[in-house]
């Protein structure tokens, strides 16, 4: 990531285009947040890439002024992978909804785990496929109503901040799209981190699964006592089902992808670059 | 004149791999052109194996089609190949694993393989090496090469496995002396004195890759892809760059894709089932506008298919595999030497069109090592991707812009003004989604086509002609079949056909200036191909309108000089007789 001096007004990060979303979509809190936290961080958008995938949320590269890729239903990730790795002093922000994130690219998320290389990886969490007009997502609950399950939904939902506790990843954290604020400081902190930052937003769909009243009484911030450092802690903390909590369930510190390729090529070079005539030497 | 087919055959385990790997290095270390035919078990212990090696003292184009010396380390493979042995062609097998039927029609030594391996050498997996030693002087070729060889392969292994290794050599060279000579093959030094380097075609190609600028390799084990991986994971790191092994093929194109876009030279390497998974990240390529290769080395499919066998029948999939109306360009390689050159043309287009080019090989020439000369890099001169210029950049950089050729400057991540969506929408000039656009759809289609014309260009470059230049006769085939092809066509030649045949190497677009005057001046053409329905005959048919008469091969193996050959001689018996109909307009 590259800091520059200036200061930058969140405003300064907005395109002609304009946002294509339902008035009232929580997608548009999650945009005004990154706004906030790009300019927090001071990100010049040469420097910036942001890569999503297909949905609603998957228009939000064309919303900021920066470098973007929209790319195919769920494959944010593997692109991504490729974008950091290419030019490792790029801030790469992976952007995506629950279907495209957790069904169609679901088995992208453990391996970019693995890896850790320093993405900040936001799901627009909305329970639902808004932009193909409602059907149930991994994250809906069971008995939900939609197009494609007209008698309910029978299938259970995935726990997304688990199972990337579970996975392993650096840093776990959930936000909401209706308090900006708190969420523009996750974002912050998401980009910040060194290594793969993954955020669950919620962020209501207002059309087909309009959640405005049901969340907010269920919301509270992660306690003040807890230890975001423990896997266990976050593990526990993310499978409590008495409120939705907001804020950093886990964070550590680990080598990145990055590093570990640059050392790989250290070692490598340490004997001798060779020249192509040296490869060749090898068929003698 | 020298020209001799060595097989080696036995249990998948017994050392038959790296026998003909021995025997190769030393044929062409001791001045003879190489050519070999690997086939393997798809299990990786067990199985039957057997390796090829043709040795030559003249140019070779093909595996050979009969079998000078067949080594048969046990039963099976002595009944899977002795079909293949010529009339008096020589036999050496092990004495202690089976006795073969005697038989007038060729030349046989018994050695006890197995008991002077672990009597005189007290190892018995060196039984391979013993019958190196038999080879070595039975039909004198050099000791000292195999001597210098086998001190190089296990020198790190330590002292003693070479000095095993060694005397295992000299007791199978001794061996066979207390034998009569029955047979004439003689080999000794060859005449070529040239530097030459025996490498696999999968290898010539992961070199050419690294000479065409690449920086980032991303794959998914497959065979019979893998060694181009394996290869680069080694190389790329020593020069900047690295391998990663992605979870599946779909993220392995995905990263090829976001490394380019941030402006690294980036390839994928598979075979047919991880190529399938690929397509639609073909399509964003081509949509976003991203350049982008993708080898693809065939074997038998569909589905899992026959996974260490060759076929040549991935060619739909790579010309049409897509929705949507697709520009992207297919080369298919024809020859180890080619694989360094083709694939820094690939690389080349890639970049000069900004888009995804596919580059055809197969297990036949993946796997088969040959002598090559030194690539020279300085042939293929690199072309990068057109960047905007400073006033572009100050001016309202447009990524998608309309230009006469179809190509617009692309800016990398980092460059001040550049930035812009990459995108898999239907997008106008600047990016923006314009996904109910209908006329802005056709324009940008037609901008996206443009890029042909220039392609077709470079396409009716890309084409190689054998024999007759306007024959009565026309071979069109393409990818690795070129050499047995083109040995065939010297064969009937000879014998006065009037044959030639063009061997294309970018297969879409197609050279079209150069297929029209060949197929228009034939009275036929005959297509060879390895798979069933005749891929490119159907290609080419949609162009011409023309019936052209196909040969195709589905066992899982390469064609043979004579299968050709036979075809010519068929045809020109049936164009002679003027029946029209075989080569008729449709």
């Amino acid at each position: 990531m590259s800091a520059q001096a200036a200061e930058i007004s969140p405003q300064e990060y907005k395109t002609d285009e304009h946002p294509i979303w339902c008035p009232g979509c929580g997608d548009f809190g999650v945009l005004a947040s990154l706004y906030q936290s790009l300019a927090a961080l001071k990100i010049h958008s040469k420097d910036l890439v942001v890569v999503s995938g297909i949905g609603c949320s998957g228009r939000t590269p064309g919303f900021v002024k920066s470098y973007g890729f929209h790319v195919v239903h769920g494959r944010v990730l593997p692109v991504s992978l490729g974008v950091k790795l290419a030019n490792p002093k790029l801030t790469v922000i992976g952007v995506g909804g629950d279907g495209d994130g957790f069904a169609i690219g679901g088995g992208h998320i453990a391996h970019a785990v693995r890896r850790n290389f320093d993405v900040a990886y936001l799901v627009m969490d909305n329970a639902t496929y808004g932009l193909t007009k409602g059907q149930y997502s991994p994250t809906a609950p069971k008995g939900f109503m939609a197009g494609s399950t007209p008698y309910g939904n029978i299938e259970k939902p995935i726990n997304p901040l688990a199972m990337l506790i579970g996975y392993g990843a650096t840093f776990v954290a959930r936000g909401y799209s209706g308090k900006p604020r708190e969420l523009a400081d996750l974002i912050t902190r998401a980009i910040e981190h060194k290594g793969f930052a993954f955020m669950d937003i919620i962020s209501p769909c207002i059309t087909f699964y309009n959640t405005y009243k049901v969340i907010p009484p269920q919301l509270a911030e992660v306690p003040k006592d807890h230890d975001a450092t423990s896997r266990t802690r976050a593990f526990e903390l993310a499978l409590r089902e008495d409120k939705v909590y907001l804020g950093v369930f886990y964070q550590t510190q680990e080598p990145t992808f990055e590093e570990g390729v640059a050392q790989v090529i250290k070692a490598a070079q340490a004997s001798a670059p060779p020249r192509l005539d040296e490869i060749f030497a090898e068929f003698a | 004149m020298a020209d001799c087919v060595f097989r080696v055959g036995g249990e998948g385990g017994e050392g038959v791999i790296s026998t003909g790997e021995l025997l190769t290095l030393t044929l062409a270390r001791a001045g003879y052109e190489i050519y070999t035919f690997r086939t393997y078990p798809a299990e990786i212990k067990g199985g039957h194996a057997n390796y090829q090696v043709r040795a030559s003292d003249k140019l070779l184009l093909s595996q050979g089609a009969q079998v000078d010396v067949l080594v048969a380390f046990n039963e099976e493979a002595y009944q899977k190949h002795i079909k293949d042995l010529r009339s008096g062609g020589v036999l050496l097998y092990d004495a202690d694993s089976f006795t073969p039927p005697p038989a007038d029609s060729a030349i046989f030594y018994g050695i006890p393989l197995t008991s002077l391996a672990t009597e005189k050498v007290g190892v018995k997996l060196t039984k391979n090496i013993v019958s190196l030693g038999v080879m070595s002087s039975l039909f004198d070729i050099p000791i000292e090469t195999f001597e210098e060889l086998l001190k190089e392969r296990f020198g790190r292994k330590g002292e003693t496995v070479v000095q095993k290794n060694l005397q295992a050599l000299r007791v199978g060279y001794d061996y066979i002396k207390t034998q009569q000579k029955k047979d004439a093959i003689r080999l000794g030094p060859g005449p070529r004195q040239a530097k030459e380097l025996v490498m696999s075609g999968n290898e010539s190609l992961a070199l050419g890759a690294i000479a065409s600028g690449l920086k980032f390799y991303f794959g998914y084990p497959i065979t019979p892809a893998t060694d181009i991986m394996e290869f680069l994971a080694k190389e790329l790191p020593k020069i900047g760059g690295f391998v990663v092994q992605t979870e599946d093929e779909i993220s392995a194109l995905g990263a090829v894709l976001g490394a380019s876009f941030s402006g690294a030279k980036a390839m994928t390497a598979t075979s047919g089932p991880g190529f399938s998974l690929m397509i639609e990240m073909l399509g964003l390529a081509e949509m976003s506008e991203t350049p982008a290769v993708v080898v693809d080395v065939q074997r038998v499919g569909p589905s899992t298919g026959m996974p260490t066998k060759t076929e040549q029948g991935d060619l739909y999939l790579a010309v049409y595999g897509g929705h949507g109306s697709c520009p992207r360009v297919v080369l298919a390689l024809s020859s180890v030497e080619d694989c360094f050159y083709g694939i820094m043309q690939a690389f080349n287009i890639a970049e000069r069109f900004q888009m995804p080019v596919i580059v055809l090989s197969d297990q036949y020439l993946g796997h088969r090592k040959a002598t090559v000369p030194k690539p020279d890099p300085s042939r293929v001169q690199i072309i990068n991707r057109l960047a905007p210029t400073a006033e572009e950049l100050k001016a309202g950089y447009k990524r998608y812009r309309f230009t006469d050729s179809g190509v617009s400057p692309m800016a990398v991540p980092g460059t001040e003004g550049g930035h812009y969506v990459a995108e898999g929408l239907e997008h106008d000039e600047i990016g923006y989604p314009a996904a109910s656009n209908h006329e802005n759809h056709l324009r940008m289609t037609e901008k996206r086509y443009k890029k042909f014309q220039a392609v077709e260009a470079i396409a009716n470059e890309l084409v190689n002609l054998y024999g007759v230049e306007h024959p009565e006769i026309g071979i069109i085939g393409w990818g690795s079949s070129e050499g047995v092809i083109r040995e065939a066509v010297q064969m009937a030649v000879d014998q006065g056909y009037s044959v030639g045949a063009l061997h294309p190497k970018i297969l879409y677009p197609q050279p079209l200036a150069k297929l029209r005057p060949f197929i228009e001046g034939a009275k036929a053409v005959i297509i060879p191909e390895l798979n069933y329905t005749g891929q490119f005959a159907t290609l080419l048919r949609k162009r011409f309108a023309l019936d052209f008469i196909q040969l195709n091969k589905v066992i899982g193996l390469p064609f043979t000089p004579r299968e050709i050959f036979d075809k010519i001689v068929e045809v020109a018996e049936h164009v002679r007789a003027g029946r029209r109909n075989l080569a008729a307009r449709v």
